[in-house]
């Protein structure tokens, strides 16, 4: 077991190494960040003094290492545009974007998994077939369209919820949240909404999935000729067995809910980390698009391994084809 | 094979597919858009890129309005005057040709990444498979926002970010598929005799791993398309003096607000429609070539 996990660390700690070479280099690629910074009629001394206060004069081997070095100790530069260290900016808008995703995470498997249980259960049904066609459409139409969408109804025409933006934020706990002000709770509706439609289709698949193949299992033929109703076998036996991949396939699409977050973090306006790095892109705010983008592989790669940890321990067969 | 096999196979698979009527419909959707698309120029009243053509004092009209070129925009016209319906026709080329360059790119570097790793296997195999699931686990959306960040903005720039975003799916499927063959003795035959490797690889065992490939690619082109409309929303994808359907629903969205819808919600409702149709012929395709389903 400690090879095995020695191993996936070495291989993680890897991944992050190769990743953050990559990003460095890809983004050292576009243009020179001093040309937006500052006037094109300031003097050539000026310039110098910039290039070499970021730098920016040194070859690019030595640039990565002064970089790796800044990061190992925790700081990660500082935005060009922000005028701020970058880590203390990321971890600024980060509760928002966490907020918006878990609130997501949340609405998609409260109305998810109950209707996937359903879909599953009854499958020739009229409702389960709606619901399935709903799914197709939570999974193909583009997220921002669909914010568009609700804009337009709920901010628009009915004029019941605000159109953007992060309403009051109260302290619920010791947590400060949107959560905590009713005002707060009307910003977040719409968003995590959007945020949560497509894995609202994925959960209904899933768990649909799952439902139709445990429903012929031998053990709910079994359960059902001790004479144990509809009821009673779904809750008690079905839902235990197929809540194992449903919940790993859900731990690993969080990473992603992250990352899709920018697109609707753009849309409603959610001053969140998303946000920040569609900004930076624009404004070719290097720094900031770098420890981005190093800290989404990181929080990638740490998912990753806890789950593949997670299935080792549960199943031994993985342990030692790993090892091998 | 020869022709009359490939017809009655072919007849065959369309029976399967036409049990379905949605499927019929989405199809039907599919070639009428690609057609309209195709034929832009003849069908669209404007040629919305042409910048001369456009009027100012046309701006921003409702639906059904007249403007000073003297015929009725139907769909209204967005904040350069340009009629939202040719707008629309134009846009959809793009989109199309952006998803399927970058579904066939995609495909065929996927493919070729999928049957290499399969047919040498061994350490060559972890390691190719090892990248691709890497890849796969991070969101497509993310790589391409990336790769565009860093390519810059135009057409290949983005079909360029949109392949190396997606060829793993295709890479991952085919894998699955052909190590699957690779065991079979008609492989282990053919590679018996001395017809080159790369012969056997692309004659015999690529044409029998391609079913799950076909329902990859359709439902890439989708996802193609889905993405460039994200990524020009974001604003990020092609010039707003060539619209593809994402900018143009980017340039509207700012007039969303004091109720001007058409402009966004239009070119929105077209590509909600395109996206929905393939992604539905996908599935009728899937469900068909399922080697499992009972018929």
């Amino acid at each position: 077991m400690l090879g095995f996990l020695f191993q996936r660390v070495l291989q993680a700690a890897a991944v992050i190494v190769v990743m953050s070479v990559v990003v460095f280099i890809g983004v050292y690629a576009i243009g020179n960040p001093i040309d937006v910074m500052i006037d094109p009629a300031a003097d050539q001394k000026l310039r110098a003094a910039l290039i070499a206060r970021y730098g920016l004069d040194q070859p690019l081997v030595v640039q990565y290492f002064y970089f790796a070095k800044n990061v190992l100790s925790g700081d990660l530069g500082e935005s060009m545009v922000y005028r701020l260290p970058v880590m203390q900016l990321i971890l600024s808008r980060f509760p928002a974007t966490l907020e918006l995703a878990l609130s997501a995470m949340v609405i998609a498997t409260v109305v998810g998994i109950p209707l996937g249980i359903w879909a599953g259960y009854r499958p020739d049904a009229m409702s389960s077939k709606v619901i399935m066609g709903l799914s197709v459409l939570g999974f193909s139409v583009p997220t921002f369209w669909v914010g568009l969408l609700l804009i337009l109804a709920f901010a628009v025409e009915i004029g019941i919820l605000p159109s953007g933006g992060r309403g009051t934020v109260g302290t619920l706990f010791g947590i400060p949240t949107s959560l905590a002000t009713w005002d707060g709770i009307q910003h977040l509706i719409l968003p995590a909404l959007n945020l949560s439609l497509f894995k609202m289709g994925l959960l209904i698949r899933l768990t649909r999935a799952g439902m139709q193949e445990a429903m012929s299992a031998d053990y709910v033929r079994f359960a059902r000729a001790q004479g144990l109703g509809d009821g009673e076998v779904i809750f008690r036996h079905v839902l235990k067995n197929i809540a194992i991949p449903i919940v790993t396939v859900f731990g690993l699409e969080f990473g992603s809910t992250l990352a899709f977050a920018v697109v609707t973090e753009t849309i409603f306006n959610w001053p969140g980390m998303g946000k920040l790095i569609i900004d930076s892109i624009i404004t070719l705010d290097r720094p900031v698009m770098v420890a981005y983008l190093i800290l989404v592989v990181f929080l990638f790669v740490v998912i990753n391994l806890v789950v593949d940890l997670a299935y080792g321990q549960l199943d031994p067969r993985i342990r030692t084809r790993g090892a091998s | 094979m020869t022709g009359e096999g490939r017809l009655a196979r072919f007849a065959a698979f369309w029976d399967d597919y036409r049990q379905s009527w949605i499927a019929v419909a989405a199809l039907a959707v599919v070639v009428l858009t690609l057609g309209l698309a195709f034929a832009a120029p003849l069908v669209a009243p404007q040629n919305p890129y042409d910048l001369q053509a456009l009027d100012l004092g046309d701006a921003r009209l409702p639906p059904g309005e007249t403007g000073s070129a003297g015929y009725v925009h139907w769909l209204g016209t967005d904040s350069a005057g340009r009629d939202l319906f040719s707008a629309i026709l134009y846009g959809l080329r793009i989109s199309f040709l952006i998803g399927v360059l970058a579904g066939a790119f995609a495909l065929v570097i996927g493919a070729t990444i999928g049957l290499v790793a399969a047919y040498y296997g061994g350490r060559i195999e972890a390691l190719i498979m090892r990248i691709v699931d890497l890849q796969l686990s991070l969101p497509a959306i993310l790589l391409a926002l990336v790769l565009v960040a860093l390519l810059g903005q135009g057409l290949g720039q983005l079909v360029a970010a949109l392949v190396a975003a997606q060829y793993a799916y295709f890479a991952r499927t085919t894998h699955g598929a052909a190590s699957a063959e690779r065991r079979k003795d008609y492989i282990e035959a053919a590679l018996s005799t001395p017809l080159p490797a790369g012969r056997v690889l692309f004659r015999h065992l690529l044409p029998n791993a391609l079913p799950p490939l076909i329902v990859v690619a359709t439902v890439q082109v989708a996802n193609a398309i889905a993405l460039e409309a994200t990524l020009s929303f974001l604003g990020l994808g092609l010039p707003v003096t060539t619209p593809s359907l994402g900018s143009l629903i980017s340039n509207g969205f700012q007039y969303l607000l004091s109720g001007r819808y058409w402009i966004s919600i239009y070119p929105g409702i077209a590509l909600m429609i395109v996206v929905v149709a393939i992604n539905l012929v996908g599935d009728q395709v899937r469900h068909v070539l399922n080697p499992r389903r009972s018929r």
